[in-house]
C-alpha cells in the first residue's frame, strides 16, 4: 500500500500505550480485561477502535482518559504518563453525559470557569454556532432530541479546547439517519479543529467511514489484533471497491462472515 | 371523565370543590342527625374562625406557629443539608455514623419533649428544637441518598473538566442531587408542621397547637378546637403546594416525572 504512508512517522506521536494490562477484581476473582495492549496514535489522527462487544474497548478508552489506571504497562500522552483525568483530553459519552440542570449555554460554559467572562461568552457562542444549536441557547437538555444532546456534549468538550477527544460509542443511542448526519458533522469539526480523536465503536462501517486508522481488538482478554490504515480521501464513497475491501478485511479480522 | 383524555381546566377545579362541599354537607348532616351538643357544625366553626379573627388571635397564632416552623425547619436545612451531602460524599464516614443516625431516626420527636424542656425550658426554644429534630433526619437521609445516586457519568465529566473536589460537590453533585433533596425537604416540612402542633400544646402559650388545647381546657369551646384544626389543615396544604411548585423551577424539573 503505497498510499498508506505511516502517519505516525509523519507527525509527532500523541499517545503511546505500551504493554497495557488491565484486570478487575471482584469477589476475590481477578478477571483480565486488557492483555498487552500496544498502540501509537499520531497528533491530529482520527483513530477508531473496533472489537466485539464487551471486549474492553471502553476500558481502554477510560484508561487513556485517566479514569482507570492500568494494572500493568503504561500510557503516555505527549510523553507524560497519564495519571488522572485532564481537561486537555475530554471524554465524550453517549448523550447521557450532558448536565440536565444546565441550559445548552450552561453546559458548554461548564468547563470554562478559568476564563474571563468575555472569552467565555465568545467560546460559547462559537461552539453553539458550530454544532448548529443556535436558537436553543436557553433550552434544557430535556427539551432537545438525542442528536442535539450529542452535539451539545461534543460542543461542551470542544469548548475547553482539548487536544484529544475520546469518544465512547458516541452515536450508539441515535437512530440511523441521525447517526449518519452526526458522522458528517464530526468529520467537519475534526477537519476544522484538528484534535486527536480516539473513537470507540462496535460499528465497522462507522469506523471505516470516519477513521484514518482502525485498531481492531481481539476478544477478552483483549489486545490490539491489527491496525488498518484507511487510505481513502474524504468524502468517502461507501460503495467504492476500496471501501468495501477495507470493511470486509476488518470483518474477517473479527472473524465475522459478511454474508447474512 | 375519560381516563385517557386529560381533564379540562375547569374540571380540575370543579371536582375538588364538589368533593369539599360534599364533605361539609355530610359533616353538617351528621351533627344535625346525632343532635350532638359537643361537636360543632361547619357554620359554628366558621363563626368560631370569625370570632378568633375579630379578637386578633387567629393571625397572631398563625404567625407564631409559622415562625416556629420557619426557625426549626430553617435550622434543620442549614444543619441537615451539609451533613447529608458530606455523608453521601464520604461513604466511609457514612458507614461509621449511619447506625447512630438510624437509631435516632425512629424516635418520635414527642419522646424528646422532656429532654427538650430540660435543655431549653418551657418556651419557644423547646418548640423550635422539637421541630428541628423532626425535620433534620428526613433531610439528612434525602441528601445522603441523593448524593449516592448521582450517576457516575456526571462526576466523571466534572472531574474531566478539571474541577477540584469542592467544585465538584457544588457544581455537579449538589445540582444532580437537588431534585431528591427537594423531595426530602418537602417531606420534612410536612413533618415539621405536624410537630409544631404537638410542641405548642406542651411548651408554649401561643400558636395553633396551643389554641387547640386552650380552647378545650377553657370552656370546652369545641367550635374553636375544630376551627384551629381546620386552619392547621389549610396552612399545611398551602405549605405543601408551595413546596410542590419548587419542582417547576427549570433547573430541577428534569428530576421529576411530569405530574403537575
Amino acid at each position: 500500500m503505497a498510499l498508506a504512508e505511516s502517519i505516525t512517522t509523519r507527525a509527532g506521536t500523541k499517545l503511546s500505550a505500551q504493554h497495557v494490562q488491565m484486570a478487575f477484581s471482584r469477589d476475590g476473582k481477578t478477571t483480565p480485561v486488557l492483555n498487552d495492549v500496544n498502540l501509537q496514535v499520531a497528533k491530529g489522527e482520527f483513530l477508531c477502535i473496533v472489537g466485539p462487544s464487551g471486549c474492553g474497548k471502553s476500558t481502554l478508552l477510560s484508561a487513556i482518559g485517566g479514569f482507570l489506571s492500568p494494572t500493568g504497562g503504561e500510557i503516555r500522552i505527549d510523553g507524560e504518563v497519564v495519571s488522572g483525568p485532564d481537561p486537555r483530553r475530554i471524554f465524550v459519552f453517549q448523550e447521557r453525559g450532558v448536565f440536565p440542570w444546565l441550559t445548552v449555554e450552561g453546559n458548554i460554559e461548564f468547563g470554562l470557569f478559568k476564563l474571563a467572562q468575555r472569552e467565555r461568552r465568545a467560546r460559547v457562542a462559537h461552539y453553539i454556532e458550530m454544532v448548529g444549536l443556535r436558537g436553543f441557547e436557553k433550552a434544557y437538555p430535556s427539551e432537545l432530541s438525542g442528536g442535539m444532546k450529542q452535539r451539545l456534549e461534543v460542543a461542551r468538550a470542544l469548548a475547553v479546547n482539548p487536544d484529544m477527544l475520546l469518544l465512547d460509542e458516541p452515536f450508539g443511542a441515535l437512530d440511523s439517519i441521525t447517526r449518519l448526519i452526526m458522522r458528517g458533522e464530526l468529520l467537519g469539526i475534526w477537519r476544522e479543529e484538528r484534535n486527536t480523536v480516539i473513537f470507540v465503536t462496535h460499528d465497522i462501517d462507522e469506523a471505516v467511514q470516519l477513521a484514518d486508522r482502525v485498531a481492531v481488538m481481539s476478544g477478552r482478554p483483549a489486545g490490539i489484533q491489527q491496525t488498518i490504515d484507511i487510505d481513502i480521501a474524504h468524502p468517502r464513497d461507501i460503495s467504492a471497491p476500496r471501501y468495501l475491501e477495507l470493511r470486509n478485511g476488518i470483518l474477517e479480522q473479527l472473524g465475522i462472515a459478511h454474508h447474512v | 371523565m375519560n381516563a385517557l383524555s386529560a381533564p379540562r381546566k375547569w374540571e380540575r377545579f370543579l371536582w375538588p370543590v364538589v368533593a369539599s362541599a360534599l364533605f361539609l354537607v355530610m359533616w353538617d348532616y351528621a351533627v344535625v342527625h346525632t343532635a350532638t351538643k359537643v361537636f360543632p357544625s361547619p357554620l359554628m366553626v366558621e363563626q368560631g374562625i370569625a370570632e378568633l379573627s375579630r379578637k386578633g388571635v387567629l393571625w397572631a397564632y398563625i404567625g407564631d406557629s409559622l415562625r416556629r416552623v420557619a426557625l426549626g425547619f430553617g435550622a434543620a436545612v442549614a444543619v441537615g443539608v451539609p451533613i447529608g451531602l458530606t455523608l453521601g460524599w464520604y461513604p466511609a464516614v457514612n458507614q461509621v455514623v449511619n447506625p447512630v443516625l438510624q437509631m435516632l431516626r425512629p424516635i418520635s420527636p414527642i419522646a424528646w419533649i422532656p429532654v427538650a424542656i430540660l435543655l431549653f425550658g418551657v418556651g419557644d426554644g423547646t418548640a423550635v428544637f422539637l421541630i428541628f429534630l423532626a425535620a433534620v433526619f428526613p433531610i439528612v437521609v434525602a441528601c445522603i441518598s441523593g448524593v449516592a445516586t448521582v450517576p457516575a457519568i456526571y462526576r466523571r465529566a466534572g472531574r474531566n473538566f478539571g474541577l477540584s473536589a469542592p467544585q465538584l460537590l457544588l457544581r455537579v453533585v449538589f445540582p444532580a442531587a437537588l431534585p431528591q433533596i427537594i423531595v426530602g425537604l418537602r417531606l420534612a416540612l410536612g413533618i415539621a408542621w405536624l410537630v409544631v402542633v404537638a410542641a405548642e400544646m406542651i411548651a408554649v402559650d401561643s400558636g395553633l397547637g396551643y389554641l387547640v388545647i386552650d380552647a378545650r381546657n377553657s370552656g370546652k369551646r369545641y367550635d374553636l378546637v375544630v376551627a384551629a384544626m381546620l386552619m392547621i389543615g389549610l396552612i399545611g396544604l398551602v405549605l405543601d403546594l408551595g413546596f410542590r411548585s419548587l419542582r417547576k423551577i427549570r433547573s430541577v424539573r428534569w428530576g421529576f416525572r411530569d405530574e403537575s
